[in-house]
């Protein structure tokens, strides 16, 4: 163990790191293999994949995420700021060129082939957009001629108007309730609140009104009679049949005729294979890690690290939080990976890149007391002894 | 002065101590003012996250308290292959219907890989599975479905050789009847999932089997065999003679009933033709149905047994009573016939002998028409018969009982029973005028003796027991005698009706007997339904047929209920005295 003493990169990172919230991520991610072996064999039989195909590319995946998020972890609030900006001008070019080279999978296109990886640039802009407007909001309360409000205002229409061209109205949906809460957490006044919740609603009965998708699912999940509520309700016998302490691993049998057991709905197969105790605890690690991380941000007296990582801690709770009450039939059916744990190469490194932010952010550091500058009125009288 | 020119600057500001701040407070920044209100925000953001987290905790927790409904096909099988019934015996013990274990096939749909594959190789052992309802099934997502219930080692085996993933085995109690069709009607049938569903097997059901099995106790050791009256031995040859004599009258259907007229115990009852109870399907063919119990028909002649007890009973006719039979009696539009005409004065014997219907109907004249229809009422020919067997008819009664309908019933035509019916009331005749319920049970006389109803006096009984036996010795049951048995009967050739017309050419013939006739300890009634006079002989009456056929039973049961023999004075002659 590096002593205190040592001041290398290593050992400091190692002290200022904030560990608890360091290994609730690493037991997230090697959750997530676990209960793969749960989830992925059916899909990979399915896809005429050998079994456990999706359980070793979810173990392979561990060891980049790793490396992102303990590299990320390693920056500075500064380094951070930039790496996002870099990754976020990236991520638009990949957005824009994805509408065209893009492959279509199931009517959208979402992902793009770079160096022989398949790589989903909708999952890697979210943190950086994150970022971004935590920046953009904080400037503009720190200094009040920056139009930060206004920019990340066009930022969001832009990276919005990307992601629904795919289409991909879950994410947008994501990104908005955190652009949302980041405006909130930045000290919005509350007649924007209001004025913002209207919108919101608005544009929500607009979905429902126009999108013919939407309106079925909200219908779907009003009233289970009136179409199909397949999904839901496997999973929903899947929770019920595993009961508490679950059937054990690989007795699962609702898996097998779940179409997303190993992503969507790898929240329900756990259930009936671990048991309702094993989602509670994981459920328990997740609140845990969202609570932690928003602790730090209240703490935090620096607005942009504040609302950077309040935003990053954010949009992971919407996230599991969504996933799971859809799994639970709680809210209508949405696509929404549960962090860490679904299985996808893109979405895991995407979220241990955000999640080796939240790590940079939250690091102990030396910092400058946000008290207000002294002003010295007057230049003490120092006694001068009179050299005799 | 050593005043550090970065004391001046904002950041080193930072470097005192924090107590300085409130003296400072004036000078607080506009940025301060907004920032001091956003780590209150973060708290309002962590209450909504900690309510979320709670929301769906508190749902996981509501889920696991739901019932674990689990898949109620498979529970439901549990149930069904755990459920067992006991033994049925005859009196004797001898077997008559078992469990024993049978694999069933089932199939997980939810685990089967390929539905094709699967219905593939399974067709190839039982080639009924590869419908496309099968198919449908397969495909579905049910948790647990029957592919087929009950096959044999054999088929297992190769079923299990196949090896496909989501079909299973689990070994149930099948109902096996070793006595094939023998006692088929009387034992009835249990399905596969042992639930009685006809003949004792369903009445058993009735007596709390199926409540047994409901909770779980009928399990394979917790159940006692069950003994019925009957003897297998008798039913045996009571339903072998019966067959035989339908391949010789050509008959189209008969039926046979032993009863013990002290006890009231079923001793044997078949009813040709029948059905194998392993093949419960055969079951359902109306042909199969069972006559004893479950068909009523117009007896004919044996009726009159009952309407010259019933006159001999109401004191108003002795034997010496004389009828005149010399003509044929005309009453609105018909006419009454004797079918052995004998154009003249007969007493009561005679009437019984020569099988007057004029003399019987006269006699029923003579009595009361209420009479009549009291004492059948008394002696059970009005009311369903009440057995144990849940296959049971009700009689067809005359829509009013007036003089016509009084004087045809009296020689058994206008009134349908079940012969069941007609052999329990034979018994009452014989065994001392007691009307005993009969059973399929065993029962003591003791036990008998209580539910039994007198209906007609001692002393008439034994003039019946006198006109039964003289019928047998000068009259038309001639054939039925076995040396040293001492039978009496009587017989009944009725025409059927066909098309609401009586036809002339078909009938149904009956023989109401009992023996040994000093002392009755068992009653035998045979119907046979069609018989054709056999090749070189003009008649097919009952005499002909059903005499027979009970003479050839009763040489047979009788040693076998233990019925000893008076070889030693010409007992075939002997009257009883009365």
């Amino acid at each position: 163990m590096a002593s205190r003493v040592d001041r290398s990169a290593f050992s400091e990172w190692l002290w200022t790191v904030d560990h608890l919230l360091l290994a609730g991520f690493v037991a997230l991610m090697l959750g997530g293999v676990v209960l793969s072996f749960a989830g992925s064999p059916p899909v990979a039989e399915r896809l005429g994949l050998e079994p456990y195909f999706f359980v070793k590319r979810q173990a392979l995946y561990l060891f980049p995420a790793l490396a992102v998020m303990l590299g990320a972890s390693m920056l500075t609030p500064r380094m951070v700021r930039r790496a996002a900006l870099v990754i976020f001008a990236l991520g638009l070019v990949a957005l824009v060129l994805v509408l065209f080279t893009g492959v279509e999978v199931k009517g959208a296109r979402r992902w793009i082939d770079i160096l022989g990886f398949s790589i989903q640039p909708s999952e890697f802009i979210k943190p950086a957009f994150v970022i971004l407007i935590a920046f953009l909001l904080s400037e503009a309360g720190k200094r009040p001629e920056v139009p930060g409000r206004l920019f990340s205002i066009l930022l969001f229409v832009m990276v919005a108007a990307l992601f629904i061209a795919q289409p991909d109205f879950g994410q947008t949906m994501l990104l908005l309730m955190v652009w949302a809460a980041l405006f909130f957490m930045a000290g919005l006044s509350w007649v924007w609140i209001g004025a913002l919740g209207l919108l919101g609603v608005a544009s929500l009965g607009s979905a429902y009104m126009l999108l013919p998708h939407v309106t079925a699912r909200i219908n779907r999940f009003i009233n289970p009679g009136s179409g199909d509520t397949y999904q839901v309700d496997t999973a929903l016998e899947a929770i019920v049949q595993g009961g508490w302490l679950g059937r054990g691993p690989g007795e699962g049998t609702v898996k097998r005729i779940l179409p997303d057991s190993h992503t969507d709905f790898i929240f329900a197969v756990a259930a009936e294979e671990f048991g309702i105790i094993m989602c509670i605890v994981l459920l328990s690690v997740f609140a845990f890690v969202v609570l932690r991380g928003l602790t730090h941000a209240r703490r935090e007296p620096d607005p942009f690290v504040r609302l950077a990582t309040a935003g990053l801690m954010v949009m992971f709770g919407i996230q599991s939080a969504i996933n799971m009450a859809v799994n639970l039939n709680m809210m209508p059916a949405k696509g929404m990976t549960l962090p860490f744990i679904s299985y996808g190469g893109s979405s895991m490194l995407a979220v241990a890149l955000a999640m080796g932010f939240v790590l940079a952010l939250t690091r102990k550091r030396p910092r400058p007391s946000r008290t207000a500058p002294v002003v010295v009125r007057r230049v003490a009288r120092v006694p001068i002894d009179p050299v005799k | 002065m050593s005043l550090a020119a970065s004391d001046f600057s904002p950041l080193a500001a930072s470097a005192r101590s924090r107590a300085q701040a409130p003296r400072v407070s004036a000078v607080v920044s506009r940025s301060m003012a907004e920032d001091a209100g956003t780590p209150g925000r973060v708290v309002v953001v962590m209450a909504v996250f900690a309510l979320l987290y709670g929301l769906i905790a508190l749902r996981l927790i509501d889920l696991g308290m739901s019932d674990e409904t689990s898949s109620s096909g498979y529970i439901g099988a549990q149930q069904a292959i755990l459920a067992a019934r006991p033994d049925l015996v005859d009196r004797n013990g001898e077997l008559l219907a078992t469990d024993i274990k049978a694999p069933s096939v089932y199939a997980e749909p939810r685990k089967i890989v390929d539905v094709d594959e699967a219905i593939d190789k399974l067709s190839s052992v039982l080639p009924e599975l590869g419908s496309d309802a099968m198919r449908k099934r397969l495909e579905s997502d049910a948790g647990f479905i029957w592919l087929k219930r009950e096959i044999t080692p054999l088929q297992r085996e190769a079923i299990h050789r196949l090896g496909i993933p989501g079909i299973g085995f689990l070994t149930e109690n099948r109902r096996f009847y070793p006595g094939g069709p023998t006692a088929g009607h009387i034992v009835g049938i249990a399905n596969v999932d042992e639930q009685g569903i006809a003949g004792l097997e369903k009445y058993l059901d009735g007596q709390g089997i199926a409540d047994l099995q409901h909770f779980g106790f009928a399990t394979d050791q917790a159940l006692k065999p069950v003994r019925l009256s009957m003897d297998l031995r008798v039913q045996h040859v009571v339903r072998d003679e019966l067959s035989k004599a339908m391949e010789r009258y050509k008959a189209i259907a008969s039926v046979g009933i032993v009863l013990d007229v002290h006890t009231g115990e079923v001793m044997a009852m078949s009813s040709l033709p029948d059905y194998d109870p392993n093949d419960p399907g055969e079951a359902l063919k109306p042909e199969n149905l069972n006559r004893a119990t479950a068909g009523v028909y117009e007896m004919g002649s044996v009726f009159k047994s009952f309407s010259i007890a019933m006159a001999l009973d109401s004191g108003k006719v002795t034997l010496d009573s004389k009828y005149d039979a010399t003509k044929p009696i005309r009453i609105g539009g018909f006419t009454i016939h004797d079918f052995h005409g004998t154009r003249r004065v007969l007493t009561v014997p005679e009437i019984f002998v020569h099988s007057s219907n004029i003399g019987t109907a006269k006699m029923t004249l003579d009595v009361g028409i209420d009479q009549q229809e009291k004492f059948f009422k008394r002696i059970g020919l009005l009311d369903k018969v009440d057995t144990e067997l849940p296959e049971v008819a009700a009689p067809l009664l005359p829509r009013k009982w007036s003089e016509i309908t009084a004087m045809t019933a009296s020689y058994g035509h206008g009134i349908s029973v079940s012969p069941m019916q007609t052999a329990v009331a034979g018994v009452a005749l014989i065994n001392g005028g007691m009307l005993i319920e009969p059973t399929f049970f065993p029962r003591t006389a003791t036990e008998a003796a209580k539910g039994a109803k007198r209906v007609i006096s001692k002393r008439v009984s034994d003039m019946m027991r006198y006109l039964f036996r003289l019928n047998a010795v000068e009259g038309s049951g001639r054939n039925a005698r076995v040396a040293g048995y001492m039978v009496g009967g009587k017989t009944g050739t009725a025409d059927k009706v066909v098309d609401g017309r009586y036809a002339h050419d078909r009938r149904r013939n009956s023989f109401l007997a009992a023996f040994p006739m000093d002392d009755p300890q068992y009653l035998v009634l045979v119907v046979l339904d069609e018989p054709k006079p056999e090749e070189g002989k003009y008649y097919a009456t009952a005499g002909m047929n059903a005499a027979p056929t009970v003479s050839k039973i009763i040489a047979r049961i009788a040693p076998m209920l233990g019925v000893v023999p008076h070889m030693s004075e010409d007992s075939d002659t002997t009257l009883v005295s009365y």
